[in-house]
């Protein structure tokens, strides 16, 4: 019998940061084209998840297999061939033009002693015109909103050729028409057989282009499964502690409406 | 400015005037010396058939010549690092005046004069404790969890101290006939006493130095973005930052042990660099390297043309360093902050 190894697997994970535990026994897996979206309050260790699955943390225990690899075995630049990853915040540095950042998403495929060549170039180039912003290209990253910089950031995972998408909060930074549009590409690429891995602080969200969510409380998944199954108005209650009604739009689009809770501050 | 203009000023000044300061370099001193003289002079090893006088040669290649290499050298090591320091520090502030190293050359080569004067004890001596200073500094900063920018800066500036206190104690104990006076001048920064001996002692580490610089200053971009997503890139980045601080270490010491502490240098360089090609150091670190030669070939012109003694170096620099440094403060405040 073969066993077919999976994209992208967490088994039993779990993560302590000088002996407080942030979360643990986390098990998932995703295949190609999979949109894999972790609802969940702040503070419940989504973002340290999220670096884990990209090896910037070491896991405490537990294994994250890529392509049936460990991650463990797997040097910086075998992963980034694997994993493109865009962190939630990124602290502005110099005014780099917008085409030399993206040409950093090369540097999976180039040795310490090399700097891009041609063909790099025209990946990069290429890069930027699946996402439609060809003419950011010589702007400084530096002074772009920060709809226009995620797109950026976007476009340089690309560059890495990469079989999974690690995002954390894409949609963060980002005014309201931007958040949808920003979703609609995830959709679009995983479409095109990319596997994204995205955190959010949105219900929505999970309608709009996932196939698997999970929602995190207190370090651990309290329900993993399709958005049908997984984001219901129970699970919202037990996430985020309010009521939240769900409805119908049609077209398999649901919204998430969070209920008032009649807070009444003695004033 | 737009891109058109910006390419005529980076060709003018990183091209040019270096050749133009180059050549009049040699016209500058007490003997005076005509163009056309020093132009025959150069030429003559390759055209025999030019008559020159011998004084004439003398006085080009074995005074003036050494000089002018050692102002291009010391210029170009300490602009070209402070780059590299900026970058991989994701820092416009830092230079290694900040993170402790030349305090620390210094102080290793006042302990080298102090115990026995020879050039080569000097000079291994200034290399050392320019490693140990930065290495301090930067050990430091990384036991601070929250560490940061800040941190790195502040540790630079405490083993700063400390070192310029080694160095007075140094000269507290230091014979003040003999010793004192050697190590007080040395350290105010001069290119009096470089002769050819000591250029080729220092062309070992300048070359490596300016290898590990050079090949890896693409890779310094993505450093620049922080550490986190440098190795989400595939880089290891405490590696190479280990690498590029070695580097720069081995070429500021390398500066520090021939012309003592020239300050400001490597700090302001950087930025004026940065402002005529832009902060992508495949540009930027040749770019610094050219501008770092001129300028101090430049003030050390002015040292030796101004008036009847000769100023040191080290006072010039800081002298012209900081007004342009605060007028580069004023206009890229906004960026840095």
């Amino acid at each position: 019998m073969v066993i077919e190894n999976k994209l992208f697997e967490a088994k039993n994970i779990s993560f302590d940061y000088d002996g407080d535990e942030i979360f643990s026994n986390i098990s998932f897996s995703i295949d190609k084209g999979d949109v894999l979206c972790i609802l969940g309050p702040n503070g419940t260790g989504k973002t340290t998840l999220i670096k884990c699955l990209n090896g910037l943390h070491d896991i405490s225990s537990g294994e994250i297999l890529i392509n049936g690899e460990n991650i463990t075995k797997l040097s910086f630049r075998q992963i980034s061939k694997h994993v493109g990853y865009i962190p939630q915040a990124h602290v502005p540095s110099f005014p780099f033009k917008v085409f030399d950042v993206v040409l950093m998403g090369r540097a999976p495929y180039l040795n310490l002693t090399d700097s891009p060549k041609e063909d790099d170039k025209r990946i990069a180039l290429e890069s930027l015109k699946i996402l439609g912003i060809e003419d950011l290209k010589d702007k400084e990253y530096t002074n772009l909103s920060g709809g226009e910089r995620q797109l950026v950031f976007l476009a340089r995972v690309l560059c890495q050729k990469p079989d999974i998408l690690i995002l954390d909060e894409p949609t963060s930074h980002l005014d309201f028409g931007n958040q949808i549009k920003l979703l609609e590409i995830i959709d679009n690429l995983s479409k095109s057989g990319l596997s994204i891995i995205m955190s959010s602080h949105f219900p929505d969200h999970a309608f709009l282009s996932s196939t698997k969510v999970a929602i995190m409380k207190d370090g651990g998944f309290i329900d993993f499964g399709t958005p049908d199954d997984v984001v219901t108005e129970e699970n919202l209650r037990k996430a985020y502690s309010i009521d939240v009604r769900l409805m119908d739009l049609g077209g398999k689009r649901k919204v998430c409406v969070p209920l008032k809770t009649n807070l009444k501050l003695d004033l | 400015m737009d891109k058109d203009t910006r390419e005529i000023i980076s060709i003018v000044l990183l091209i040019f005037l270096p050749i133009i300061i180059f050549f009049a370099s040699f016209l500058i001193g007490r003997y005076p010396i005509s163009p056309i003289d020093v132009i025959n002079t150069i030429l003559s090893p390759i055209f025999p058939q030019l008559e020159v006088s011998p004084t004439v040669t003398t006085i080009v290649f074995e005074i003036r010549l050494p000089r002018i290499i050692g102002a291009i050298v010391v210029g170009a090591c300490l602009a070209i690092s402070g780059a590299a320091f900026q970058s991989i520090f994701k820092n416009p502030l830092v230079s290694s005046d900040l993170l402790g190293v030349s305090n620390g050359a210094g102080f290793g080569a006042a302990l080298g004069i102090l115990l026995s004067g020879a050039n080569i004890i000097t000079q291994i001596f200034a290399f050392i404790f320019g490693l140990i200073s930065v290495s301090a500094t930067y050990l430091i900063s990384k036991s601070y969890k929250a560490g940061g920018i800040l941190v790195l800066v502040l540790s630079g500036v405490a083993i700063s101290a400390f070192f310029n206190s080694l160095i007075s104690a140094i000269k507290f104990i230091a014979d003040p006939d003999d010793k004192l006076p050697e190590i007080v001048y040395w350290l105010m920064g001069s290119l009096a006493s470089i002769n050819m001996d000591k250029l080729l002692m220092i062309a070992i580490p300048v070359i490596i130095g300016l290898i590990i610089l050079l090949v890896l200053r693409w890779h310094m971009n993505l450093l620049a973005m922080g550490d986190e997503e440098a190795q989400s890139l595939g880089l290891n980045p405490s590696r190479i930052r280990l690498l590029i601080i070695a580097g720069c270490t081995l070429l500021t010491s390398a500066a520090v042990s021939i012309s003592g502490i020239v300050g400001w240098i490597g700090l302001i360089i950087p930025h004026m660099s940065r402002m005529i090609v832009g902060p992508d150091n495949r540009v930027l670190l040749p770019a610094s390297l050219s501008l770092g030669a001129s300028f101090l070939l430049l003030i050390d012109n002015i040292s030796r043309a101004v008036i009847a003694i000769e100023i040191p170096i080290g006072i010039l620099t800081a002298i012209i360093g900081v007004p342009i440094f605060l007028y580069l403060l004023k206009r890229g405040y906004s960026e840095w902050s």
